[in-house]
């Protein structure tokens, strides 16, 4: 086995700061998942600070466990100390992908379809048409496994797109113009939610001026440790809505948004490039932030709604802290048709790219998703992120559930107010 | 470091399937210490099996081959109770964390060990019922650590801790036999002959390892009242202490915050604490909601009385939640204060904590360290924070002999060297200064009728004991 000694790599001021204590432990879905130490966040930190200190050498079975963190930063949310765990998972990651010879596949996964097919629309929009093809004829059955699962979470085109979510209202006083933040992926696979999070946005009285398109945001990039990567994306997003006059950005997918309110950080050495990215990011609004601003007389209760639950999309919950908004919504809309989803703020194993890295775990964590998700008795699943919304409509066909929906808290929304 | 024969390797892997044995030295590093942290020593493997009967195999292969059997749950230890000492097999329960069964009627819980505390009230709360001891790690620790530890926390002053909350358990003695010790799952609340139940309750890890449990499940409290007393001095907030026990209300829950812990948990979590503050009382009285204006009222006079700057009361469910959460993770808060802590869990009569107070104020300034304070003052319990940097060893011979005189002054007062931490492989010398060698006697022949190789858990809790270092320097002399 490759063993290859690491350079230090850690920031000593945020490495220090976790005393160790373990109250990390249970958030943490892979811990609850293994049970092993070196797969929670207290484990994996003992890790990269024994590769830091020239302790431990770096090996594929180590590699392993820091591959394994859904970098979904439930840990951060319960740690007394503070410590920056996402930051430092990105430092170690960024080293670890620097110094280690992955082999062949994982190396064509991690570089070409997660950091590159991804991220880039036209590649992505070439793709999603024959995958779409086999899904409808059952033809994915002839893949291999791990491109099967990645072609079965594509979502179908919504039968009557023919119908573009929208919103009128004469009344509504126009208060802020706002950009969107369409995304990559979502700009190809989640059109209508883009055209929803519009609408919606305008029942608050945001006045949509303009579209990132195709523009990506770097978080898949940060997330797996292309730090340099992440940081020129970054870069192209700050530039762009610079030259726009808009009050605020809106963004629709959890994990875009937080790296994009953590922009500042990408830049610590830069301290021009720092400043801009501090304004950016303080434009940055979640769409359930937005929609929280929703005109009262907006949100009639109606009776006929189906029971529906809410799953925390984990970097809206725990990197954003954004867990009451989104609540209080369903809450004044649904009335007592809302029902707390148990353990809502474990992952589903969607983590950006993590479904497509790691099936096994993913496959875990989406079916103890789709187990707390039938308890509940809901048929509509609200959430607010895409990756979410995909990985757990296929955890729950693969548990043989048809009949629940999956929906995008700007789609739901918008329905529920026509 | 000395690493399993690969046969026993595999033996473990038949028996808990491979992923869940853990034998390579830099896996194995996670496991080398929990959050006592002062001395570490990594184990020879780590298995983690999902039931019962792979427990007690486990068990019998480290049995067989002479290897130690070191219990473990989350690690969330501060004295270092699952200290690999000298390697040997830790036997972790982290898998086996469910809750079994919840008998709202009887009143029951049946959980299995690595079951987190704070689950099982999530499991009953809407049946009106919770599980009472809340050590403040109890959003992760495990019950099963909980009984080998006999686990205190902020509402024991009222409830009483893990002990009075355990009907029975599941026990694999060390030599792989399956035992249920007290009142079984559908058996009644007694059961004849010596109290087994209490006695392995506490035993740290040395009597067995406790596979499933059943635990007595409390009444939801109708209302509770949270006050929050600000003190000008620390003096004054025990006095106030004292004064509302000896009037005979009985709060659920009376903890102190000395003002160095105080500016660190406002700094964390911004709840709203005066940062001039000396220190703070949180009183909580829980009950019938008749009644509880009254003492609230009585409890705050008392305060007042004793020269209190301001009492508040949370208004609503989430203030109080918050102002919990704040106490909770104190301990926590010093990472911003201190790279490294080290905390002790000595205990004095109520009457004595302004003197032991004093002393601790004395200890700090001598040594030139910081010790915030932050603990159950109800049952004078205290928790000094003894803060230092491991990359000082100057720091740690300081904060190692603060430590000592703090302890030993709690013996002097007529008090004890741990309330609810245990004893761990950090108070190992203090046994003998708090007990006479009869009592340790007595203690270890106990100990021998569970385990008379004494290879569970081995090298903790009494004197004599080996420490990590004396291995290390074992292992340094050629055979």
């Amino acid at each position: 086995m490759n063993q290859t000694q690491l350079p230090p790599f850690l920031d000593r001021s945020k490495s220090d700061a976790c005393i160790h204590c373990g109250l990390c432990l249970q958030s943490c879905p892979t811990f609850l998942e293994t049970g092993n130490e070196n797969d929670s966040p207290r484990g994996r930190i003992h890790l990269m600070r024994g590769l830091d200190d020239g302790k431990i050498l770096l090996t594929d079975r180590v590699a392993t466990h820091i591959d394994r963190c859904l970098g979904c930063r439930a840990c951060e949310a319960v740690c007394p100390s503070g410590v920056e765990y996402g930051a430092m998972l990105e430092a170690t990651r960024h080293t670890i992908t620097r110094h280690r010879t992955m082999r062949l596949p994982q190396r064509l996964l991690q570089k070409v379809v997660v950091e590159r097919m991804l991220t880039w629309p036209n590649g992505l929009r070439l793709a999603v048409s024959p995958a779409r093809g086999m899904q409808r004829f059952g033809l994915t059955r002839v893949l291999p496994q791990r491109l099967r699962k990645l072609v079965e979470l594509i979502p179908q085109k919504p039968k009557n797109s023919t119908s573009q979510p929208s919103f009128h209202q004469e009344k509504i006083e126009v208060k802020a113009t706002a950009g969107m933040m369409s995304g990559c992926v979502a700009s190809v696979l989640f059109g209508e939610t883009n055209q929803a999070t519009v609408a919606l946005a305008q029942a608050c009285g945001y006045q949509i001026i303009v579209s990132s398109g195709d523009l990506c945001c770097g978080a898949i990039h940060a997330h797996s440790g292309n730090l340099p990567e992440a940081r020129k994306r970054a870069q192209r997003m700050i530039e762009f809505f610079e030259n726009t006059e808009t009050d605020v950005v809106i963004v629709n997918a959890a994990g875009c948004g937080s790296t994009m309110k953590e922009y500042p950080q990408f830049f610590s050495n830069n301290a021009e490039w720092r400043q801009r990215a501090e304004q950016c990011s303080s434009k940055v609004r979640d769409v359930t932030e937005i929609a929280a601003e929703l005109p009262a007389s907006l949100k009639k209760k109606k009776q006929e709604h189906p029971r529906t639950t809410y799953h925390d999309a984990c970097h809206l919950c725990h990197a954003q802290h954004i867990t009451e908004q989104p609540r209080t919504l369903m809450q004044e809309i649904l009335g007592n048709n809302f029902v707390e989803l148990p353990e809502s703020d474990v992952c589903c194993g969607s983590a950006g790219s993590y479904n497509i890295t790691q099936p096994e775990l993913a496959g875990r964590l989406g079916s103890r998703k789709a187990r707390n998700i039938i308890a509940t008795g809901a048929t509509v699943v609200v959430t607010a992120n895409i990756g979410c919304i995909m990985q757990i409509r296929a955890s729950l066909q693969s548990a043989g559930v048809q009949d629940i929906q999956v929906v995008h808290i700007a789609d739901w929304a918008i329905q529920a107010i026509q | 470091m000395k690493l399993v024969p690969t046969h026993v390797v595999r033996q473990l892997e038949e028996t808990v399937g491979k992923a869940n044995v853990i034998a390579q030295p830099d896996e194995l590093i996670v496991y080398e210490c929990d959050a006592y942290t002062l001395e570490r020593n990594a184990p020879q493997a780590v298995v983690l099996p999902g039931s019962t009967d792979e427990v007690a195999e486990a068990v019998r292969i480290c049995a067989a081959h002479r290897l130690p059997i070191i219990p473990r749950g989350a690690g969330t230890s501060l004295s270092g109770t699952v200290l690999a000492v000298d390697g040997g097999i830790v036997v972790a329960t982290t898998r086996m964390n469910q809750v079994l069964s919840i008998d709202p009627r009887n009143r029951r819980a049946l959980v299995e060990p690595g079951c987190v505390n704070i689950w099982v009230t999530r499991a009953a709360q809407h049946h009106g019922l919770h599980y009472a001891p809340d050590p403040s790690s109890q959003m992760a620790c495990t019950i099963g650590g909980n009984i080998a530890t006999n686990s205190g926390g902020p509402h024991t002053l009222k409830y009483g801790v893990t002990t009075n909350h355990i009907l029975g358990f599941q026990m694999v003695l060390p030599d792989g036999q399956i035992v249920w010790l007290g009142t079984e799952p559908n058996g009644g609340e007694d059961t004849p002959g010596p109290d087994l139940r209490g006695a392995a309750i506490g035993s740290e890890g040395m009597f067995g390892i406790v596979t499933q449990a059943l635990l007595r499940l409390t009444p939801i409290p109708q209302e509770y009242r949270t006050m929050l007393a600000v003190f000008e001095t620390v003096e004054d907030a025990s006095h106030a202490v004292s004064q509302i026990i000896a009037s005979g209300i009985v709060p659920a829950a009376l903890e102190m915050m000395d003002g160095l812990i105080i500016q660190a948990v406002e700094e964390r979590y911004g709840f709203g604490f005066p940062l001039d503050a000396r220190a703070i009382l949180i009183i909580e009285l829980d009950g019938l909601r008749a009644g509880l204006g009254r003492q609230a009222e009585q409890a705050t006079s008392f305060c007042l009385g004793n020269n209190a700057r301001e009492v508040r009361q949370a208004q609503t469910e989430k203030e109080r939640n918050e102002l919990w959460k704040c106490r909770k993770r104190a301990f926590g808060a010093v990472g911003k204060l201190s790279p490294n802590f080290m905390t002790h869990d000595g205990v004095v009569p109520r009457s004595k904590l302004p003197e032991m107070m004093r002393f601790i104020s004395d200890v700090s300034a001598r040594y030139g360290m910081q010790i915030p304070n932050v603990f159950h003052a109800g049952d004078g319990n205290l928790h000094p924070l003894i803060l230092y940097n491991e990359r000082d060893p100057s720091q740690i011979q300081r904060a190692i002999a603060a430590g000592h005189e703090i302890l030993r002054k709690c013996i002097q007062l007529g008090g004890s060297v741990t309330g609810e931490h245990g004893i761990g492989v950090e108070k190992i010398d203090f046994m003998a200064e708090q007990f006479t060698p009869d009592d340790l006697d007595a203690m270890r022949a106990l100990r021998k009728v569970f385990d008379p190789e004494e290879h569970c858990n081995p090298h903790k809790m009494f004197p004599g004991a080996m420490r990590c270092a004396d291995f290390v320097q074992r292992k340094q002399i050629p055979a």
